[in-house]
């Protein structure tokens, strides 16, 4: 066929009609904003709620406990007649432990399923791909596990420990009870070697000097190299910022090399109950964990959550450890902002936005910021810092004992200022509406 | 970062200790590329799901230890048989008929793999798994300044007794005999009356024991988890490679590839210590793309 001028120039019209009918959001910059005003919460219907966790793929391994723990609270909370009488419906996706499918899952929570808030992501790798998301959106992300910080948006709560408070309390501890020397131990990737860089002020502080440094690929389970230096150096413990499966292998080979956890204990931050009992109990016995929630915390609210729990339909996996009850925190955190939310909107289901969720969780009305009282935490009373809404925990210290299960030797004494930029002051501070630098601007969404 | 913390300074005692752990690493390698070499040296067949078959090992191992209650060392050669089976079935049900499209096999087994893992995932879940070891073999020998866990010395002699036991098949029995002469020519052996699929199914299911066996032996070292295989293919497949789909290639190679990175790891990181080893790797490749040892050429 011929194309003719008329033919082309009829052809090109309509394509960018067509395109322009149906990417509207390529000329109208504020598309996403007039497509919210449709309400996230009808006045007869369900308040949905995303769960955007992997049950398939490497992932699963800690997912699937957080998919399971998150509907256990959904439970709990419609059990109690859901949000002032409204009830909770989760919708759950499988993120299959691929960093394109988080993306997409989380885009059609949003814009298919409405959702008004989702809960997800145990790395920080899928949190850093689906922030963009949730910031194009103006929507709400909950974030439960520890992370490294240096961030400051205005789209998401994060309920897990910062690295600033993970490491504040052990490694003082860790010098005072077995010397100064320590030897950094991490897997290769950005939260461990965040970390580290915390770890090396508070050693500073506390005395203490690196005697070494290694980190092994995600996934390596080869630790001779290593053991060997560790030998050659002779640090009084090691710190290891070693993750999954690569941690079983390095306590077991830990073992294996004639180590004795009484004179060279390693302190991890990621250790769990899951680890200690795939790794053996010999393996795992006498090395420290610093986490803010362990299955052995000794409190009624504690006990409450691991029977029920364990007792229920969801507590196929038979421990609870710390990134499944900060999980459980996230949703009952996220139901006292859609609560505070209502009484903002004087009762209006409908005027409620996902942003407005975030906003009310800070101080809003006088009344501080949203937490958790020690009748609700398994582990003690938490709330959400009102600058950068990552939240104030007392951080834990646990020993392992030959049964798999921690024994708290130390808990610090107040709650630990969640400080993402910790580490970075010339960076500025982190507030509500964005990153005050110190040349006095603001910096919005910083990722 | 100084290069002081960059890079260690020699010293003799840890250095031999790292020349050591050369070795051992070397003996690792090399038993997880031990059945790759037979796969891919006598029948051309690339492999993918080999890092599964060795992970399979893992898990019969557990199986049979966790369900059952057998001791360690005897989940073994028990793990040789299970995984070896399977790898019949694998090869009499799917192989077969793709021998004559060598980069379907690589697709086909591919997809073997992500089955296998799935499935494994979906019967056992995705959490790691733990089995229990002699206590013998949970310490560690020392010798004055040389200090060596058991299990590494275990892993080493038992790697050798299975390369010299691959060699004593290949060259001293008659099925060995038949293995080769289908490697060099098919149809000519074919014509000698050797049944070639038959020897085709036994090669691989030969490939697959060894596989499974490593899988079992690595199991007391490292963790039991359904993407384990992940962690032992590419350096399997760097030995095979590099060694020319040879058996001694495999083992030159393993040798040489382990005391690079234990040495380079020593002074520099791990993680540096597996950049050099890889460039060294593609470096040689480039100049001799057959391999250490080139595959004896049939004489026609």
């Amino acid at each position: 066929m011929k194309i003719s001028r008329r033919t082309f120039v009829t052809g090109t019209v309509a394509a960018a009609a067509g395109v322009a009918a149906g990417f509207p959001h390529i000329y109208m910059k504020d598309f996403g904003q007039a497509w919210g005003a449709k309400p996230w919460i009808k006045k007869d219907g369900n308040i949905k709620v995303g769960m955007l966790w992997s049950q398939t793929g490497n992932l699963s391994v800690v997912e699937n406990d957080s998919t399971q723990v998150s509907l256990f609270a959904v439970d709990i909370l419609n059990g109690r007649g859901g949000i002032a009488g409204k009830e909770i419906e989760p919708v759950v996706v499988d993120a299959k432990s691929d960093i394109k499918v988080y993306s997409e899952k989380a885009t059609q929570l949003i814009l298919r399923d409405r959702c008004v808030s989702v809960h997800g992501s145990y790395t920080s790798a899928s949190r850093r791909a689906v922030m963009p998301i949730f910031m194009k959106w103006d929507h709400l992300y909950y974030y439960p596990t520890c992370y490294e910080g240096r961030e400051c948006m205005q789209n998401i709560i994060n309920t897990g420990p910062l690295a600033n408070q993970h490491s504040f309390d052990l490694v003082p501890y860790m010098v005072k009870n077995f010397g100064p020397k320590v030897y950094l131990v991490g897997s290769n990737y950005i939260w461990p070697k965040e970390s580290n860089k915390n770890v090396k002020v508070w050693l500073e502080r506390a005395g203490g000097e690196v005697v070494g440094e290694d980190y092994i690929p995600l996934g390596g389970s080869e630790f001779s190299p290593v053991f060997n230096k560790v030998r050659q150096q002779e640090p009084d413990w090691i710190m290891s910022t070693v993750v999954g499966d690569s941690d079983i292998a390095l306590h077991r080979q830990f073992l294996q090399e004639g180590f004795k956890s009484d004179k060279m204990p390693i302190a991890a931050l990621t250790t769990g109950e899951i680890e200690t009992a795939a790794m053996g109990n010999e393996a795992g016995a006498g090395h420290f964990l610093s986490a803010p929630y362990f299955q052995t915390l000794p409190n009624p609210v504690n006990e409450k959550f691991v029977n029920d729990y364990l007792g229920s339909k969801y507590g196929g996996g038979g421990v609870t450890h710390y990134n499944m009850e900060e999980t459980y925190l996230g949703i009952l955190i996220w139901a006292k902002g859609v609560e505070r939310a209502l009484e903002h909107t004087g009762g209006d289901w409908e005027a409620i936005t996902p942003r407005m969720i975030r906003d009310v969780s800070g101080n809003w009305n006088g009344q501080g910021p949203v937490g958790l009282s020690d009748e609700e935490s398994p582990e003690g009373k938490v709330w959400i810092d009102p600058d950068n809404f990552n939240i104030w925990l007392k951080p834990k210290i646990g020993q392992c004992g030959s049964d798999g299960q921690f024994t708290i030797v130390k808990e610090a004494d107040e709650h630990v200022f969640p400080d993402p930029f910790s580490i970075y002051p010339e960076r500025g501070v982190c507030k509500a509406d964005g990153l005050h630098k110190p040349d006095g601007t603001v910096q919005k969404d910083v990722l | 970062m100084s290069v002081h913390d960059f890079w260690t300074p020699f010293a003799l005692e840890p250095f031999i200790n790292a020349l050591i752990i050369g070795l051992s690493l070397a003996s690792i390698w090399l038993v997880a590329a031990l059945g790759l070499t037979i796969i891919y040296g006598t029948m051309g067949v690339i492999n993918m799901a080999h890092g599964e078959f060795i992970m399979l090992g893992a898990y019969s191992a557990w199986v049979m230890q966790f369900f059952i209650g057998i001791p360690w060392l005897l989940c073994l050669p028990l793990s040789f048989f299970i995984v070896g089976g399977f790898g019949w079935l694998v090869e009499r049900g799917l192989i077969r008929h793709l021998y004559d499209r060598p980069l379907d096999t690589l697709l086909a087994t591919w997809g073997v793999s992500l089955v296998l893992v799935q499935s494994v995932r979906l019967i056992f879940g995705g959490e790691p798994q733990y089995i229990d070891v002699p206590d013998e073999l949970s310490t560690v020998m020392n010798l004055g300044f040389i200090h060596i866990p058991w299990m590494r010395i275990f892993i080493f002699f038992v790697s050798l007794g299975l390369v010299a036991m691959t060699l004593a098949i290949l060259f001293k029995t008659n099925m060995g005999i038949q293995i080769r002469a289908v490697m060099q020519n098919k149809e000519m052996a074919a014509s000698f009356g050797i049944n070639s699929k038959r020897v085709y199914g036994l090669a691989f299911a030969f490939g697959a024991g060894l596989a499974g066996i490593s899988g079992a032996m690595f199991s007391g070292l490292k963790t039991i988890f359904p993407d384990m295989g992940l962690g032992y293919v590419v350096e399997a497949f760097l030995v095979v490679v590099t060694g020319g789909g040879e058996v001694l290639g495999s083992l030159a190679t393993a040798g040489i590839m382990g005391e690079l990175f234990s040495v380079f790891s020593y002074f520099t990181n791990d993680t540096f210590g597996r950049f050099v080893l890889f460039v060294l790797i593609v470096i040689f490749l480039r100049f001799r793309p057959q391999g250490i040892f080139t595959p004896s050429m049939a004489r026609r």
